[in-house]
């Protein structure tokens, strides 16, 4: 069953998706940034994958473009799921926002905006939400570092963080 | 010293936008509510207008952490994501694990996973069930339910060695096999769950009180729960049986007999009793897990994985070389990605693991239940009093270590 759809799937987004595949029982869209918003439509309309799951990002440093952008939709009909992805580079990290699609996207893309930079063009609300108003940086980034602390009430005078961690 | 602190979040809407309306703050630590949330709400008289959920105070960096610690290392903090069926994490993040590695687990590490996720959803359930019940002032029933989940937690520590974070998963198997008479205990702890369950039932079920509390109060259509990527027993409270362990079954679930409960209105009184009944349908599976369970060893043969025995350790250096490098270098796991979904007590409980080939994952992500539901838990607090508050949020069941990470 889920070969079936896949296929259709495959044969509809030909050549915008190219280089799909399907990986331990999902398939993987790799799509251009721009095209993002046109596949999400027909895989709403036509395909009825009507969730929207997991918005996400991974960081590759030493690549270009650097991050990759990472949806994940599942469909209560076909019972399958399907991972799009897409490369967004580290001056301009733009990607359109799902939200006029689906309602989840608003809360899941202000969680990957505010841990990668991921600007989601259309969200209106990216606020932070796992993190602080005035937070600076973005913490999922792989240049981010792991003790790095911006304590939102100072510490007490004389209280030095390397006796703490040992360092 | 200057004692002012920065206010941590921007509400969304901090001018009233009538003269007769105000806007007050609840939480983050609020005594009604089980979980450090902060609401800002705009009230007229006592009805809720509009909100704006913030969620996040348990933020602890979990993703960050895990791309520092083996593959193995790390389980101990997927413990702390759903601290009321922890089991249930460990399982799903060690079957995404082993599936990139392409191992396969032993008959009964299968089936004794399963048994031990629907014992730990029978622990939440309960937990849930008894806290929403308790804020809406029905003692007694808290206490009969959290008696049964105790008896639960002290259970699972003879097996795991902890009360509530057992680290008991392990990638290509499990910590330690069953001791003694430990399946004998099950039986009678479910015979008890049983007994009280029934005077739960009786003391709610036809409630004045308590359906008028809880009937449609944060009522929330099939639609809306789909489209704000709803999972789990919220999602089945409006009527449609979308359920991971039948839809796409996992572990033994294939093979087991069980009905998928659904709501009819999706309001706080249909997520109670969705949750009620799923109770019983997970007493019916560990009923047939028990008289399913095969013998045989808990972890595969695969020493990429699974430890070498103790003895070989001591006497032959290829096997200390393998447990050496297992500790300092972690299982290799094939570079790739993979995400897996399992039917945690809340919803979906997906991992996304990326694997660059090494010991340590590149990238660990979580999809919540409790985040998601948290985004749009403004669709079922508008229009309702502000004492409705309290069963609505009470009846999602937001775990702030799963939500905030």
């Amino acid at each position: 069953m889920s070969a079936a759809i896949f296929d259709s799937i495959r044969s509809q987004f030909g050549s915008l998706a190219a280089d799909s595949t399907v990986s331990h029982g999902t398939l993987v869209l790799p799509i251009e940034p721009d095209a993002l918003m046109g596949l999400a439509q027909t895989l709403k309309g036509t395909f009825r994958f009507d969730m929207l799951l997991d918005v996400t990002a991974i960081d590759w440093p030493a690549r270009q473009p650097r991050f990759d952008v990472v949806w994940h939709f599942y469909s209560t009909t076909h019972k399958v799921r399907v991972r799009v992805r897409t490369q967004v580079g580290e001056s301009d990290p733009m990607v359109a926002s799902l939200t006029p699609l689906y309602g989840s996207a608003a809360f899941l893309e202000r969680e990957c905006h505010e841990m990668y930079g991921i600007r989601f063009t259309g969200n209106k609300d990216l606020r932070p939400i796992l993190l602080y108003e005035g937070f600076v940086g973005y913490p999922l980034r792989k240049d981010y570092p792991k003790l790095g602390e911006q304590p939102l009430v100072n510490y007490r005078e004389g209280f030095d963080i390397a006796d703490r961690t040992g360092n | 010293m200057d004692m002012k602190i920065p206010n941590p979040i921007r509400p969304a809407f901090d001018t009233p936008q009538r003269d007769d309306t105000v806007i007050v703050n609840i939480g983050p630590s609020h005594p009604a509510t089980h979980g450090t949330i902060q609401i800002i709400a705009e009230l007229d008289g006592e009805k809720i207008l509009r909100t704006d959920v913030h969620c996040g105070y348990l933020h602890r960096g979990f993703e960050k952490e895990c791309e520092d610690h083996t593959w193995h290392n790390l389980i101990p903090y997927v413990d702390r994501l759903n601290y009321c069926s922890a089991l249930i994490n460990d399982f799903a993040y060690c079957d995404a694990v082993e599936q990139l590695m392409g191992v396969e687990i032993t008959p009964r590490t299968k089936y004794l996973r399963t048994l031990l996720a629907e014992y730990s959803r029978l622990a939440d359930h309960l937990t849930c069930i008894a806290a929403t019940l308790m804020e809406l002032g029905a003692m007694t029933a808290f206490l009969y339910l959290v008696m049964i989940r105790d008896y639960i937690y002290e259970h699972i520590a003879d097996l795991t060695g902890a009360r509530v974070t057992y680290s008991y998963g392990r990638i290509g198997g499990l910590a330690r096999d069953l001791p003694d008479g430990w399946l004998k205990r099950l039986e009678d702890i479910l015979v008890q769950y049983e007994e009280f369950i029934g005077r739960v039932h009786g003391l709610m079920d036809r409630n004045r009180i308590f359906i008028d509390r809880t009937r449609d109060v944060g009522v929330l259509t099939t639609a809306d729960a789909i489209d704000l990527g709803f999972t789990g027993p919220i999602l089945r409270s409006t009527g449609v049986p979308r359920d991971l362990r039948k839809d796409t079954p996992y572990l033994a679930y294939a093979e087991l007999d069980f009905e998928v409960p659904v709501g009819i209105k999706g309001d706080n009184y249909d997520r109670y009793y969705v949750r009620m009944r799923e109770m019983d349908e997970s007493v019916h599976m560990i009923r047939q897990l028990i008289d399913m369970l095969p013998a045989g060893p808990i972890n595969v043969d695969d020493r990429r994985c699974t430890l070498p025995p103790k003895p070989l350790v001591y006497n032959e250096i290829e096997s200390l070389i393998n447990h050496f490098k297992l500790i300092m270098d972690g299982p290799r796991v094939p570079a790739g990605e993979i995400y897996v979904a399992h039917e945690g007590a809340n919803g979906e409980l997906g991992f996304f693991l990326v694997s660059d080939g090494t010991g340590t994952p590149y990238k660990v992500h979580v999809r919540s239940p409790s985040f998601v539901h948290m985004g749009g838990a403004s669709r079922m607090l508008d229009g309702y009093q502000l004492a409705d508050l309290i069963p609505t949020f009470g009846s999602i069941n937001m775990i702030g270590g799963e939500c905030d990470r």
